[in-house]
């Protein structure tokens, strides 16, 4: 009788129970490399795209990750999130592709944009596609959340994209129970969200629960900073495009996202930990994306973007 | 945290979108420039009300014509739990939608017009969440407060929907009726005073409530490989590892496995997930297994106890529904996606289409149009290893894809 009992408490301390959304994300995974020849993980050095690596390695371990990073560079990335990125890189052994969106403005392929929010936002897709045909990659998993915006709210976990990276948004595979369709023609590419179900708080949980390393900006500090539309942006006058009468300040601030300091605006936090961090996105009143200028656009940028081949 | 995944079904004109949008307010789930947004658009339309399905119809052409084409999925947490929502669209052009969003559903809430009672919609909602076999089924009486929150009204809907669930198919489903009004808030997250007749809990409470141990599924356990790990390293020299997700309940060291389909039989010697060793992993985990015997496993096959075997064979018969506009004729072949095995497959008879409103069926059909629901036969290029639906879920299902376009055209709920 004691004997049973004891067998039952040693075991339960024993047992494993993978939760729902890391589960799912760990099978999304597995899919990708049974069912493709070259995938890829679009790399950003955000904790969205960090987050997979660490699922990335779950899924494979004691194997190494079988697939590439691959980072599209705008140049107008924070510098913290480079050494991040370069650092996690040679920690983990893995290989690391890096594409210059720089390079094909120097050749002319794309047109830099200017004036007041000027951004290289939309020429990142340019580059993205172009590397995509270069190394033949046939799917691109990367950290997209279905909670971030509402167009991406009806986007798939395997998402097919033609030959221009176009997103055909009204003509999406049904995805039912956990059956992933990766059949694809000669030309076309699959883009892979593992964690299509997660939240902003689900992600920030997993990293404290993990205890993921993730780049510092995404905690307060002080930065040189000027006001534009009541919201607060990074002063760095070789990227940002400033005007004379926006005074640049230094502000307790810190990034709820990590995109290109042109598109980025930061928020007064005085968040410096992790718990710190997930007790204010609690408290928060504004979303997520309320902070990028990419979204501003118009109210169908993102699904408009998506069309042309965007992440 | 705890994830519950439900499914909503019901058209604009019950309230869905309000409903939805109620329990997003109520539990401060809406942030303020969503909300802001919200306001923004609703004005423009000339509205005098808050418009909340624009938060969730992502899509330009959605906006256009005010109506849900595709299924949204909508996130919100309360401290105990967290939520996920797959907004179906409810009318018959978009029963594909339905059953996509149903099927990973754990609950689903079926909405209906108290002033209008059990209409053809209903029926359809019903008979797919049977078809579907969800275990937790919410009624949704709403609009209770245009009806003077007559008890009455209330009891004649509830008298009718447990007459369809007597008669139809699957007995397992947990039927829970709540009188609310979406737009004032009635029991919706706060208990109504307009209805002290109703003695049950809040919409939110019941979903908070629900015991995920309850609403999954217990059946014999299948461990589908996905992919084999071999780290080919000085450390790990000779790791093989099956990697997979456990359905229908527990693995552990020691089990005594049959590997499919070779009938090969093994012990359980290792269970991996990540660094770590356990003696046990529970169903839902995505972990990696190890053999004691060096048998030949590779994607597609599949580990279960021993007497606890599925079916073996390179035929089938299932109820199917049809998502394609090609239609589905007897003699056409598809690929067929069981799991993670992939076949061929050739319809070798079309027997009936089911008709969604409990109105019977239609034998010997020439054809299976989108949205149609029907009984089919197939047969396999190869053997699949299968269980009936009633008997396992994620074993029991498939989908059908068109070889020429490489889309899903069909899934299937095997007999």
């Amino acid at each position: 009788m004691w004997f049973a009992y004891l067998k039952d408490m040693i075991m339960n301390q024993r047992t494993i129970q993978v939760d729902a959304l890391e589960s799912e994300a760990i099978y999304i995974f597995r899919e990708v490399v049974a069912q493709f020849e070259k995938p890829v993980l679009l790399f950003s050095g955000g904790k969205d795209s960090i987050t997979l690596v660490r699922l990335a390695q779950k899924a494979f371990y004691p194997a190494k990750i079988p697939f590439p990073l691959m980072h599209i560079d705008t140049g107008h990335n924070f510098p913290e999130t480079i050494e991040f990125r370069d650092r996690l890189v040679k920690e983990l052994g893995a290989e690391l592709i890096v594409r210059n969106v720089q390079d094909n403005i120097d050749s002319g392929r794309v047109k830099e944009e200017t004036g007041r929010y000027a951004s290289r936002n939309m020429l990142q897709t340019e580059t993205l596609l172009d590397a995509i045909e270069e190394f033949g990659f046939d799917a691109c998993i990367g950290g997209a959340r279905r909670d971030e915006e509402k167009a991406r709210a009806k986007e798939r976990i395997f998402s097919v994209r033609d030959d221009f990276g176009q997103w055909d948004e009204k003509n999406q595979r049904p995805e039912v129970f956990d059956m992933l369709n990766g059949r694809i023609d000669l030309g076309q590419n699959v883009r892979v969200f593992p964690i299509s179900n997660w939240t902003e708080l689900d992600v920030w949980s997993y990293v404290k629960q993990e205890k993921i390393e993730i780049p510092s900006i995404y905690f307060a500090h002080i930065r040189a900073t000027f006001i534009r539309d009541g919201m607060i942006w990074s002063s760095d006058d070789e990227i940002v495009y400033r005007e004379e009468s926006e005074r640049v300040a230094h502000r307790l601030v810190r990034f709820r996202t990590v995109g290109d300091m042109s598109c980025t605006a930061a928020v007064l936090s005085e968040a410096a930990t992790i718990d710190a961090v997930v007790k204010e996105i609690r408290a928060s009143t504004i979303s997520e994306r309320g902070a990028r200028i990419d979204d501003k656009r118009s109210e169908a940028a993102m699904e408009k973007r998506k069309q042309q081949g965007y992440f | 945290m705890k994830v519950l995944k439900i499914a909503t079904a019901g058209s604009v004109d019950d309230g869905k979108s309000t409903l939805i949008g109620r329990i997003l307010y109520d539990t401060k789930s809406l942030t303020d420039d969503k909300l802001a947004a919200i306001e923004e658009k609703s004005r423009q339309r000339g509205f005098d009300y808050l418009d909340f399905s624009l938060a969730t119809d992502g899509l330009i052409a959605e906006r256009e014509q005010g109506i849900t084409i595709d299924v949204a999925h909508i996130y919100f947490s309360t401290p105990s739990k967290s939520f996920i929502i797959a907004d179906t669209p409810g009318h018959i052009e978009y029963t594909r939608n339905m059953v996509t969003g149903a099927s990973t559903a754990q609950a689903s809430i079926v909405l209906i017009d108290a002033r209008n009672g059990v209409v053809e919609q209903t029926y359809r909602h019903f008979f797919i969440n049977n078809l579907l076999r969800i275990k937790d089924v919410v009624i949704a009486i709403n609009k209770m407060d245009l009806v003077d929150f007559s008890e009455e009204k209330y009891n004649i809907i509830k008298g009718e929907i447990e007459y369809l669930a007597s008669k139809s198919e699957y007995k397992g489903q947990n039927l829970t009726f709540i009188p609310l009004s979406a737009l004032q808030g009635d029991n919706v997250v706060e208990k109504s005073e307009n209805t002290p007749w109703y003695t049950g809990e809040t919409l939110l409470h019941h979903l908070e409530n629900l015991d995920s141990e309850d609403i999954s599924e217990v059946s014999q356990v299948r461990f589908p490989v996905q992919t084999v790990i071999r780290p080919k390293t000085e450390e790990f020299h000779d790791f093989r590892g099956y990697a997979g997700k456990i359905y229908g309940g527990n693995l552990e060291i020691g089990d005594e496995v049959l590997v499919l389909p070779s009938l090969t039989k093994s012990r359980i010697k290792g269970i991996h997930f990540f660094d770590k060793e356990y003696a046990r992993a529970k169903s839902g985990s995505s972990v990696t297994i190890t053999l004691e015997d060096n048998v030949n496993v590779s994607r597609g096959d599949m580990l279960v106890k021993v007497n606890e075997e599925p079916k073996i064979s390179k035929e089938l018969e299932a109820t199917i529904c049809w998502m394609d506009k090609e239609p589905l004729q007897a003699s056409q072949k598809y690929f067929i996606k069981h799991g993670v095995n992939d076949a061929q497959a050739k319809i070798t008879q079309l027997s009936s289409i089911i008709k969604t409103d409990f109105s019977g069926i239609e034998e010997n059909p020439s054809e299976l149009v989108l949205n149609q629901i029907g009984d089919i036969q197939l047969k396999l290029s190869k053997p699949l290893l299968f269980d009936s639906y009633k008997d396992n879920k994620s074993n029991g299902s498939f989908i059908l894809i068109n070889p020429k376009t490489n889309n899903t055209v069909g899934v299937g709920f095997i007999k």
